[in-house]
């Protein structure tokens, strides 16, 4: 009987619940190869976005010792990655100010706290390596996953310079113009070297979204194994008390 | 063991705690038959508890205010000892609630749990139905993000549809003449406090009436009318306590494993319980390409979407949505059966159902997604349609049965060939 029960609490919230597909995007994504339990992976990330990114952008719910659980002691995240003089509870603020922002790109640079739970990692592994050159663009600079971008290609020493090259073709029935990027100028790492540092990067970005995530993770497998122990107990506690009913 | 009596006396004496304790518990005499469907009354209590208390503890850190609320929702997230679990369990909760309820109306359908003498039961289920759904809007709106700004501004704006007072309406409501700062403030106030008041008086209200009555069950017949002949206690029943409260212990424990499931593995349910637009702070100047409601509200939005306007009118839809909500609360008196329960109805009361649960679900998918989702049709004569989805087709199809459910049934439970009904519990 309590089987009956749990396989139909199971199968009511299937259909109570709409299937759990997300609308299908017209861009194609890469799937961002990101591990979160690679420590070496998350402080290398959290180097490159300290370096690159915090010029313009914030991560102003983010605290610079939070960083601990990624492996770096408070003397590291000082010396490392943070001004002379800052204390290691504050938040990451933007080196830039908003009005700058506003007035050098026509857009103040969002704040990145939060960005990786809202474009997800595979957009954002994607959009980093989607940048190419665009002279119509007042940066010079546009993005296959993010169309007419205020932002400029930050890392573009790194990756080289990326153009949209459109060929049209047809297979089979289906005819139409296939854009693809390629690189037309070197940068200082090759493009496999690029895409892990990218994948660094989204790594770390993940991790700032939801630092509590780990925790999370772990204290469940805890609470689980209570409840189902719990389960356990309530359901011989039932059976004793309806054995004269039954 | 003696001054415990003698406490109980004392108080016995001043409170009706043990006559109390014996008319909602211990002498309360349920069906002995209860099955899966009858945990969710408890279940929906238990959600109740848990987003009021965990609710008191989001508000010691929130602050209701459009230049600080998404950033106090992510200290919770973030500073806040624990703050992360207290708002997963919230958010986790408001999704679970509307679960536990539907699945608490759909047992209250199938067994007949509204007819005589249990309308005003029923009645009192609907009004928190409504008020749930009040919570959850208003509180959706309390995380400042894209989703809730942009949501509220469209579910407002509704409003603005109904003919003469509309506008007037609709500013009353936001305060302002956009979302504002000084919505968030009165949502927060509807939220936190008129809301809850008004759901516990209900519920309470709901339970009084539930008790007065007694339980109905899956055979749907009265437990009442065959009682011991000495005793006076009816002979298909058991005392509520302790029968039935160590079997929902069983289904809390079944429930709070897949809610743990949920609130630690999974805690934005692929974008349902927590949008990923969500995450985004509110702003005014930038819409959002897809504003869809959480998907609780899906079935009701979608059917919004699919009454085209009239004479240039939005209000066709938002009444026909209003509608697809208020229409529950004549179910006691559509329903023309002999019989109450699922067990005893005939094939055509199934299939209504049946088309009615898949309308339901249908409406509720295609509320989350655009209206192209499904392609669009071509050719000239979809020019001849005022919309060229295949969506908004399929939608306006289900949102008539969906509504044929109700209309027709004085009819099809009349027709309906019904089985005989026991006179004790199977």
């Amino acid at each position: 009987m309590m089987m009956n029960v749990m396989r139909n609490l199971l199968l009511s919230l299937v259909l109570t619940l709409p299937l759990a597909v997300q609308a299908a995007e017209s861009i194609h994504l890469d799937k961002a190869p990101i591990n979160p339990n690679n420590r070496a992976s998350l402080q290398r990330g959290a180097k490159i976005f300290v370096n690159y990114c915090l010029n313009c952008h914030s991560a102003a719910y983010m605290r610079y010792n939070r960083l601990i659980e990624i492996g770096l002691s408070e003397e590291q995240i000082k010396n490392n990655l943070m001004l002379a003089g800052d204390k290691v509870g504050n938040t990451m603020t933007a080196n830039m100010a908003k009005p700058d922002g506003n007035a050098w790109f026509g857009a103040a640079p969002p704040d990145l706290s939060v960005e990786a739970r809202a474009r997800g990692a595979d957009w954002l592994y994607s959009y980093m390596r989607g940048f190419y050159k665009d002279e119509s663009r007042p940066t010079g600079w546009n993005n296959i996953v993010f169309d007419k971008v205020a932002m400029p290609h930050v890392l573009w020493q790194l990756q080289g310079v990326q153009v949209l090259k459109t060929e049209s073709q047809s297979e089979g029935h289906s005819t139409g113009a296939t854009s693809r990027l390629t690189l037309q100028e070197q940068g200082l790492l090759s493009p496999r070297e690029y895409n892990a540092l990218v994948a660094d990067l989204v790594n770390y970005m993940v991790f700032m979204s939801e630092p509590a995530k780990r925790d999370r993770l772990h204290l469940g497998v805890f609470v689980l194994l209570f409840l189902g122990l719990l389960f356990v107990l309530t359901y011989f506690l039932k059976k004793e008390f309806w054995k004269d009913v039954e | 063991m003696k001054a415990m009596t003698n406490l109980l006396n004392w108080v016995d004496a001043r409170f009706p705690l043990s006559a109390n304790w014996k008319a909602h518990l211990s002498e309360y005499y349920a069906p002995k038959n209860f099955n899966f469907w009858y945990f969710f009354g408890s279940l929906a209590l238990l959600v109740l508890v848990l987003q009021i208390i965990t609710g008191i503890f989001l508000t010691m850190h929130y602050k209701p205010s459009a230049e600080h609320a998404f950033a106090s929702v992510e200290y919770i997230m973030r500073d806040v000892p624990w703050g992360w679990l207290i708002r997963y369990m919230h958010s986790t909760g408001a999704s679970m609630f509307f679960v536990v309820v539907y699945l608490h109306m759909f047992r209250a359908l199938i067994y007949g749990s509204y007819r005589n003498p249990r309308e005003l039961i029923w009645l009192f289920g609907v009004a928190i139905f409504l008020c749930l759904m009040g919570e959850a809007f208003f509180g959706y709106l309390l995380p400042w993000g894209q989703m809730s700004y942009w949501g509220a501004q469209v579910i407002i704006n509704l409003f603005t549809s109904i003919p003469f007072i509309g506008p007037d309406i609709s500013l009353w409501l936001r305060g302002d003449y956009m979302v504002s700062d000084a919505t968030l403030n009165r949502f927060f106030a509807f939220h936190v406090i008129a809301l809850p008041l008004v759901l516990l008086g209900l519920v309470v209200a709901h339970l009084v009436a539930l008790h007065e009555v007694g339980s109905s069950n899956p055979d749907g017949i009265e437990i009442k009318e065959t009682k011991d002949k000495e005793t006076g206690i009816p002979l298909d029943g058991v005392p509520f306590h302790p029968y039935y409260t160590v079997k929902d212990l069983v289904g809390v424990s079944v429930f709070l494993i897949v809610f743990a499931a949920i609130l630690f593995y999974a805690p934005e349910m692929g974008g349902y319980f927590l949008e990923a637009n969500n995450f985004i702070p509110a702003d005014p100047l930038k819409t959002p390409a897809h504003i869809a409601p959480v998907w609780y509200f899906t079935p009701y939005y979608s059917i919004l979407r699919a009454v085209p306007p009239i004479m240039n009118s939005q209000f066709p839809g938002v009444a026909a949505m209003g509608l697809s909500v208020m229409i529950f609360a004549l179910i006691p008196w559509l329903d023309k059966s002999p019989v109450r329960s699922i067990r005893y109805r005939g094939h055509i009361y199934k299939t209504w159902l049946a088309l009615f649960v898949v309308s339901f679900l249908i409406l509720g998918y295609l509320g989350t997604e655009v209206t192209t989702v499904w392609g669009q049709f071509s050719g000239s004569w979809a020019e001849i349609l005022d919309t060229k989805d295949r969506a908004t087709w399929a939608a306006r199809l289900l949102t008539i049965i969906y509504f044929l459910f109700f209309i027709l049934m004085p009819w099809y439970t009349r027709i309906d060939k019904t089985k005989p009904v026991p006179k004790r519990l199977t």
